[in-house]
């Protein structure tokens, strides 16, 4: 009996510790909150959730990029983006879907130590291009490539 | 929370090769539930940050659009076998989790 007591002690004490960082650990998301570009991920067209991103639509097509994904999708809800960059300086690496409802997918920063490299997978709502677009020592390239989607990954 | 995060850090060469898989239905909010009709609440990861050694190597802001149990790979160079890398997340409704490993 008493030795459950002590487990039970410890259980409850180890609980309030987690509660403890959890508490201490929420003022980070709130800032972090605040830095998501909202209205970037809001935006119903290419040029304003760029806009909202790099304040600039415009984005020069570069053969310097790779967008690696599967010319065919068959499953919209899980589709397999690689973008691979030889540009130097590569600030942030930007996946778009033109077609989907939303069409920013997701943003990268990098840092300095960064290799130009991400691979990440996406959903597509129907079929369409996926452009990627590199911000490198201050400038936009982009790249894009065709997707065709059997089925749609965006529900609705 | 239970541990949501699967990593391995690999130094290839001269860069450290990240691979991760994060467990997260990830929600768009444009999905409806087959039974009510009703729109099922957007849940999603927004932003995932990762850090070598205590200095962040790569930040992401994601939208509802990423696949659900999202699949991450980056590159980094300046690591070392043995050094900390450590991954976390939060989603729109605050939920977090981080985790921590070495570099092989």
């Amino acid at each position: 009996m008493n030795m459950k007591r002590r487990v039970f002690l410890k259980g409850t004490l180890a609980s309030s510790a987690v509660a403890v960082a959890v508490s201490a650990g929420l003022l980070s998301p709130r800032q972090v909150l605040a830095a998501w570009p909202k209205s970037a991920f809001e935006a119903k067209n290419v040029n304003d959730a760029l806009k909202g991103i790099y304040e600039s639509d415009l984005a020069p097509a570069s053969s310097d990029i790779t967008v690696d994904a599967p010319d065919i999708a068959e499953n919209g809800a899980v589709v397999p983006v690689t973008i691979t960059t030889s540009l130097s300086n590569v600030e942030s690496i930007t996946i778009l879907s033109e077609k989907n409802n939303t069409p920013l997918v997701a943003s990268f920063n990098m840092t300095p130590a960064s290799e130009g490299f991400i691979s990440t997978r996406i959903k597509m709502g129907q079929s369409s291009n996926v452009i990627a677009v590199v911000k490198a020592g201050g400038k936009l390239h982009s790249a894009r490539k065709e997707v065709k989607v059997t089925i749609g990954g965006c529900g609705g | 929370m239970a541990n949501t995060i699967k990593i391995r850090a690999k130094i290839k060469g001269d860069v450290c090769e990240v691979k991760s898989l994060i467990k997260h239905k990830m929600e768009t909010g444009l999905r409806k539930n087959s039974k009510t009709g009703k729109l099922i609440p957007a849940h999603f990861i927004q932003e995932v940050n990762c850090e070598h050694n205590g200095n962040t190597v790569m930040s992401a802001d994601w939208g509802g659009a990423v696949s659900a149990n999202p699949y991450l790979a980056f590159s980094f160079s300046g690591a070392k076998k043995g050094d900390s890398l450590k991954l976390s997340w939060v989603d729109n409704m605050g939920e977090n989790d981080s985790t921590e490993v070495t570099i092989k």
